[in-house]
């Protein structure tokens, strides 16, 4: 059959297809999927910070100004749904399609077509999820975790479970994809443990995807029949058990958390040695490190249910587990900074976001292991203190990895370097505002403000406002991100040369800048001092 | 890397004097309910609450202590391995040693942790030999309390629905044009954070909560009672208090449940044995000689009809 194919569209060799259409509808090339992934996620993380934005209007100061209470409800919700499955994952999903291959001498994605087909779910999943805001009743309400009976009150529950499941299938299409890839495409040479790290991360974070995701289908499937067809799953007065819908999300949602945050440990690990011109400190340590956190994941659910009277047995083991994620949590973040040290260091905009990565997704770690220690978590617990917590590691861990890859691979893509002044004015606001947005709601929690309020008493006024105005920069601040990047696509008149970057190395940086069409259609051959980890001896 | 300096003696050390110097810094003023510009956790006052105080204390210490090594060592690095200054880059990438202490250090420091906070929970979950019980019952969007018994005697028909006060819910309302600032008692702003009738309890004595919901899940969050539990339809959680101090403390529903999760405060005024009991003496008599307010027995049904004592203001 691949035999047939390529041999009917012959003129694929070549280049990209002229059609508009053709080349970006019915692609299957790793790289312009790649890239509608990564421009599909763009586009989502300014509508979900669009939500962002009201939810920092509405909480400016004590009082309702803007909106009912509802639509506040629905604004957060939105707000989660849309950045984690349309901002944060479909970026790694495009950063994995573009880079994988590239980094591991494959042509292209094993299963080219699937690939179509997994990115353009997407589109529709997102459309049907966001429609509920324009249709009477309004959009989920309930929070982002669809806890019932609360969740089951609206009326949006068919179109958010049926988006939920598209976005499901696509995760687990993707997931599969990316693990085909990795295990049967990688170029002579390229051994498992001389693959990049970036490349490792996903690896395990697509098993994660293929282990969760259907777990997330069978919980929300059970939320619609609770909902329309009279079953009683979460429905005490039927025999249910409303905490079952708990455990079972959460099964899914603590690798989920997981699944957002390794791939940007990937690629925080390709970006430090590039720019400390050294190679990571510890690479099998890295990739043991990650496997392990992947392990515990499965094993930690119940620490977002401390409060749901669990006995004391399940709060001492989901309080152990959760602690001993520190430890290879700990040992990644020491060997980022051994990569440092002894390096000769130059700090152009991906490495300035990987190190305010480290910095800050470790706050957002050291936060955790607070709200693992049980005790302390049943006052943290639905506080102000989590919302700080998690959006440390979401926002200024994922997300700044996300846009540090960006940057570094961005001449690759482009053919042009991006604006280097304009980036770091994009990396100092983001830095600076973010931290003003973020650091002060953990006083607000500690202070004893619930999550998920339009409202509040004026004791938390002050810090509210000042969270306010850091959003309200940091927001801003993106539309400097999206300048650099139309700058560098089609603007830009400085070249980039096949290896942007002095100190970086592996297999991306040997084909040219821009990447053709088609690299690697004959495996190149493999020298190991051209590869960042290609010396690996423990 | 620098850390490879600590001794695991000096850990214990430092975890105290940081623990010290977080009591210092922010102990000193004792207070149960939210204060403009507050940085920390209350300290509560109950017999639990220290708990979870002195565990956030040491924990963020921890983590204070970690962080200033860690992004120390970062920082130094940063400025000593510049390109810029001429550093040139070396070609080491392991050291087993450091490796092990910087595994080895962690743990250590997350047994200390843990064993203080299975300490903790272990009292916590302890709900024995209460001599009081009230029932709490979440529901959209108001609390309702039931006594169940005291001093080992069961109470009659003693039970309220809690919910906003008047003045938080007319000022919440969108473009409502009232100022929350105005919304205060005895100068202390109450704004969302008041109800039209408080729990009363007896300090000293250790009360037993049993907590449940009516349609969808609550919970139930006094910081300075030092915890909170949730409120689910169809389960029952205990949790209990101990109150040291009388006073009014403050708290809100902490688990989203519907457009008004953020206007249902909780309320509890903790008084002296005796006041309390005459309190109780009172809502019993109230309670008896008129049937028509006579409904206010749990049943869900009647959970709409507030009780005979409700109008006030």
């Amino acid at each position: 059959m691949a035999h047939a194919a390529t041999h009917d569209h012959h003129d694929d060799h070549h280049g990209a297809p002229s059609n508009f259409f053709t080349r970006w509808f019915m692609s299957t090339n790793h790289k312009d999927i790649g890239t509608l992934y990564l421009v599909f996620s763009l586009l989502m993380f300014f509508i979900g910070g669009s939500f962002a934005m009201v939810i920092r209007a509405e909480l400016f100061k004590p009082g309702l100004q803007l909106v009912q209470p509802y639509f506040f409800n629905e604004m957060t919700t939105m707000h989660a749904l849309v950045m984690i499955f349309g901002a944060v994952m479909p970026a790694f999903v495009g950063l994995g399609n573009w880079m994988i291959p590239l980094m591991i001498g494959a042509p292209d994605m094993a299963l080219p077509r699937m690939n179509n087909l997994s990115f353009w779910i997407l589109p529709f999943a997102f459309a049907l999820l966001l429609s509920t805001l324009f249709l009477p009743g309004g959009g989920p309400a309930g929070g982002w975790t669809m806890y019932p009976p609360l969740s089951l009150q609206g009326d949006s529950v068919a179109y958010v479970v049926f988006a939920v499941h598209l976005m499901g299938i696509s995760s687990i299409m993707g997931a599969i994809n990316i693990i085909a890839t990795i295990l049967n495409m990688r170029a002579p040479g390229m051994d498992l443990l001389k693959m990049p790290v970036f490349v490792w991360s996903w690896l395990i974070t697509a098993f994660l995807l293929i282990a969760v995701m259907p777990v997330l289908a069978g919980a929300v499937t059970m939320l619609l029949t609770d909902k329309y067809f009279g079953t009683s799953f979460f429905n005490a007065a039927g025999g249910g058990d409303p905490v079952l819908f708990q455990h079972i999300f959460w099964f899914f949602g603590h690798p989920e958390v997981y699944i957002m945050i390794l791939p940007a440990f990937g690629l925080v690990s390709e970006i430090i040695p590039t720019f400390a011109r050294k190679p990571i400190f510890g690479y099998k340590a890295m990739v043991y490190a990650i496997a392990s956190i992947a392990f515990l994941s499965f094993i930690v659910w119940a620490h977002h249910m401390f409060a749901v009277g669990l006995p004391l047995g399940g709060e001492i083991f989901f309080m152990y587990a959760t602690m001993l994620i520190a430890v290879p949590t700990g040992v990644k973040v020491f060997n980022w900074v051994s990569t440092m040290w002894g390096g000769s260091m130059t700090f152009e905009t991906p490495m300035l976001f990987a190190v305010a990565f480290v910095i800050l997704f470790t706050i957002g770690g050291f936060s955790g292991l607070m709200l693992a220690l049980a005790p302390a978590d049943f006052q943290y617990h639905d506080s102000y203190f989590v919302v700080a917590h998690f959006h440390y590691v979401l926002v200024t861990g994922a997300i700044f990895a996300i846009i540090a890859g960006s940057y570094y691979w961005l001449p690759k893509w482009t053919g042009h370097m991006y604006s280097e002044f304009w980036g770091k004015v994009h990396f100092w606001n983001s830095v600076v505002w973010v931290n003003v947005l973020f650091f002060p709601q953990h006083f607000l929690g500690l202070a004893g403000m619930p999550r998920r309020i339009p409202d509040y008493n004026v004791a938390f006024a002050n810090f509210n406002m000042i969270s306010s105005i850091g959003g309200f920069l940091f927001g801003a601040s993106q539309l400097i991100y999206v300048g650099v990047i139309i700058h560098a696509v089609w603007f830009s008149k400085k070249k980039a040369p096949d290896r942007v970057w002095e100190g970086a190395k592996g297999l991306e940086w040997t084909v040219p800048s821009p990447a053709p069409h088609h690299t690697f259609e004959l495996p190149p051959v493999i020298h190991d001092d051209e590869l960042a980890h290609g010396h690996v001896e423990d | 890397m620098t850390s490879g300096s600590i001794r695991p003696g000096g850990i214990k050390r430092a975890v105290t004097a940081l623990a010290l110097a977080a009591f210092a810094l922010f102990g000193s003023v004792v207070q149960a309910n939210p204060e403009p510009g507050q940085l920390n956790m209350p300290r509560g006052v109950t017999t639990y609450s220290n708990v979870p105080y002195f565990l956030n204390n040491v924990a963020l210490g921890v983590c204070v202590v970690i962080g200033i090594l860690v992004f120390g060592a970062m920082f130094i690095a940063m400025f000593r391995f510049r390109k810029s200054r001429g550093a040139v880059a070396e070609k080491w990438s392991h050291n087993t040693t450091l490796e092990i202490v910087w595994t080895t250090i962690p743990v250590i420091i997350l047994i200390v942790l843990a064993y203080l906070a299975t300490g903790g929970l272990k009292t916590f979950s302890d709900t024995t030999n209460a001599q009081m019980t009230v029932k709490v019952t979440g529901y959209q969007w108001k609390w309702r309390y039931d006594y169940v018994d005291y001093q080992g005697k069961a109470i009659d028909k003693v039970g309220f629905m809690s919910k906003l006060d008047r003045e938080s819910d007319e000022t919440r309302q969108l473009k409502s044009g009232l100022d929350p600032n105005a919304v205060k008692v005895d100068g202390y702003n109450t704004y969302l954070i008041n109800v039209d009738e408080p729990l009363v309890v007896p300090i000293d004595t250790k009360i037993r909560f049993v907590i449940t919901a009516g349609d969808v899940i609550h919970s139930w969050w006094v910081p300075a009672l030092g915890w909170k539990m949730d409120a689910i339809p169809g389960i029952v959680n205990a949790a209990w208090t101990n109150i040291k101090e009388p006073g009014v403390y403050r708290g809100q529903c902490a688990e989203l449940c519907g457009q008004d999760h953020g206007f249902m405060p909780i309320v509890v005024k903790a008084v002296p044995k005796a006041e309390f009991e005459q309190w109780l003496a009172s809502k019993q008599q109230s309670a008896t000689p008129a049937p028509a307010a006579a409904s206010t027995a749990a049943a869900p049904a009647t959970a709409q009809v507030a009780p005979a004592q409700t109008p006030k203001g």
